[in-house]
């Protein structure tokens, strides 16, 4: 079956060209219209919108923002904040890094209609410190948006009042975690505080009620309030509403972004047609389908079980190439969508050395809070690394694995998650290549250095 | 009752040559947030920008700016990578070591760029130049390997541009991102 054709939503304008990040291009483009009829509307009813769309955030965790919102305490008293999590980090992920220096009014508008939906005052958006033109270009389009009354006080003369602010990250992954961030924003060590009872939308940013939403989440409610909540849900499959932008990286002929509509299209699609296939002489050995941390699929292995199609219990029977590439169906595999990034791996890859280079990533990110993970972290790089420079013990192969396995769960946020499932899922479908690590090596030097 | 502490009367108050443009981003940026510690990222950040690192100074001054104790700036300083301690090379230069950038050389790419200066990774290279840190994910995965110089870009570096961009660092010129 041929691959779907791409349906731009958030990425638009993306490389248009002639189309620049001001925002007179923006409004020739129809650049806030959508806003201003959504200030026209009640509050209740956008956020009715966003329930009835189905979003699910688009950083990770694919949680639905309309319940994200609906959990907010607006009884406090206190005033209510909204970050925009611009901390995007995950390895394999690229997506924001475009709408932040491409369309960066697009994501303004986005804030703003949310901001307004759920009485949000004051908002910041989080970008990480390594996108200084990033932080650049946004702190230009908000000027351009204050000057044009679009932000600022009595927006366009209808009484609603909103601030908008860019605060810079500092090189910490650990940032993009959502209580991590807010700790951060305050000042601080970006230690994960522990939930309950700190959930951001009760005591979040200076222990106010606060919403975090990822820069393309915000994206879609644009798209949301302008085109009902009901339409939106036409887009993509049910309970994976709407587009998925996949950010594509490693070892295909066409690396890159592409945006379809969730669901629709497989992971053997994406990646042979939309990709252009493996490299010349090569072939797919692995995929990480949503970001380092979700669990790795291994070419060749098959999924079996049933599976809701409408009010229907169906079997399905799938190789890697056939998995419908949505929160749903990747969950059901084993693995997750998460933020979208899919990192693949061809044959030329050991995969020691590509867990080694994974859990150096996460041993250094670890924010060092939780022993399991501070201390598992750091000693499933020490065993991986060892293993590639040919000073492994016997043992090795099941002490990471006993280490992976006691991380999870016993930490404050889910980086202890995000840091073992690598491990766990390289041991899992690879296991030959660890036990076997130190002939393999011998027998073929890998072509890229990997640790 | 004791009159709260500002910052112009603290005693240890260190002096610090600051720009007066970044006095000002400071006095502005402050006003972003109900809770002056917040601004502690942007503080360093301008400050690093201006003198090039974080001297105990900077970090007892910018204490003593919002109103917190010293600690609280180092704490913050010791956790994030990008503030240092030390002062670097003319430029800096970052090249992404994790996976994706990995898979398609960005080792190789450190390698080269190592040699070209003959640095060590955080070291000041011997002529002053550069400083070369392998770092983590730079989010630009789908045009590995990427090399950061300074504030710019540079995508699908391999070890032929590694060397363009650093003939061009050594003739003093301000390296091209990658159209």
């Amino acid at each position: 079956m041929p691959a779907p054709d791409q349906h731009r939503l958030i990425f638009a304008h993306i490389d248009e060209p002639g189309y620049s990040p001001d925002l007179a291009c923006y409004q020739k483009h129809g650049g806030y219209a959508v806003m201003k009829r959504a200030f026209a509307r009640k509050p209740e009813e956008l956020i009715d919108e966003v329930k009835r769309s189905g979003l699910r955030g688009r950083g990770g965790a694919g949680f639905p923002c309309g319940v994200k919102w609906s959990l907010v305490d607006r009884k406090s008293g206190k005033p209510i904040y909204l970050i925009v999590n611009a901390d995007e980090s995950e390895p394999g992920t690229f997506k924001d890094r475009y709408i932040i220096h491409q369309d960066p009014h697009q994501l303004l508008e986005g804030t703003l209609i949310a901001c307004f939906a759920n009485n949000v005052k004051q908002a910041y958006i989080y970008i990480r410190g390594e996108m200084p033109l990033g932080a650049r270009i946004l702190e230009k389009a908000i000027a351009e948006a204050r000057a044009a009354n679009l932000v600022g006080p009595n927006i366009l003369g209808s009484g609603y009042s909103c601030e908008i602010y860019v605060h810079r990250g500092a090189g910490a992954y650990i940032c993009g975690e959502e209580t991590g961030l807010i700790e951060s924003l305050e000042g601080k060590r970006a230690h994960p505080r522990i939930k309950p009872p700190y959930f951001p939308a009760v005591l979040g940013l200076y222990q106010c009620p606060t919403i975090v939403n990822n820069v393309e989440t915000l994206c879609h409610v644009k798209h949301i309030a302008d085109m009902g909540g009901e339409a939106y849900t036409k887009i993509g499959t049910p309970n994976n509403t709407g587009t998925r932008i996949f950010c594509v990286s490693g070892h295909v002929q066409r690396p890159g972004y592409y945006e379809f509509e969730a669901g629709k299209i497989t992971l053997g699609q994406l990646l042979n047609e939309v990709c252009g296939g493996p490299l010349p002489g090569r072939t797919f050995k692995a995929v990480i389908p949503g970001g380092s941390s979700a669990k790795i699929l291994r070419f060749g292995e098959r999924f079996k079980g049933k599976r809701k199609v409408g009010a229907e219990l169906v079997d399905y029977d799938w190789g890697v190439e056939d998995v419908p590439m949505d929160f749903d169906s990747l969950g059901m595999i084993g693995t997750m969508g998460g933020s979208g990034g899919v990192i693949v791996m061809d044959d030329s890859v050991n995969m020691v050395e590509a867990l080694a280079n994974i859990n150096a990533f996460y041993a250094h990110e670890s924010c060092g809070q939780c022993t399991p993970c501070r201390e598992g972290s750091l000693w499933m790089k020490k065993i991986t690394t060892r293993m590639v420079h040919g000073t492994a013990r016997a043992e090795d192969a099941a002490l990471l694995k006993s280490v992976a396995d006691q991380i999870p769960g016993r930490t404050i946020c889910a980086f202890g998650e995000a840091c073992s499932w690598p491990t766990q899922s390289f041991l899992a479908k690879f296991g030959d290549e660890f036990k076997n690590y130190t002939e393999t090596k011998q027998g073929a030097p890998a072509p890229a250095t990997l640790i | 009752m004791i009159a709260k502490k500002t910052a112009a009367n603290l005693p240890n108050f260190p002096v610090m040559n600051l720009q007066p443009t970044t006095l000002q981003k400071i006095d502005e940026v402050i006003t972003h947030y109900p809770v002056k510690r917040s601004a502690t990222l942007p503080l360093l950040h301008l400050i690093q920008e201006d003198l090039g690192w974080i001297s105990p100074e900077a970090m007892e001054w910018i204490a003593a700016k919002l109103e917190l104790t010293p600690i609280n700036v180092y704490e913050v300083v010791t956790f994030y990578p990008m503030f240092r301690q030390k002062p670097i090379g003319r430029r800096h230069i970052k090249v992404c070591r994790t996976l994706s950038c990995a898979l398609t050389g960005g080792y190789k790419v450190c390698a080269e760029f190592q040699e070209q200066f003959g640095s060590q990774l955080g070291a000041v290279s011997p002529d002053g130049e550069v400083t070369i840190d392998f770092v983590e994910c730079l989010a630009s995965c789908g045009t590995g390997p990427v090399v950061m110089i300074d504030d710019d870009l540079h995508v699908k570096v391999d070890v032929a541009r590694a060397q363009q961009l650093s003939a061009q660092i050594k003739a003093g010129a301000k390296a091209q991102p990658t159209p």
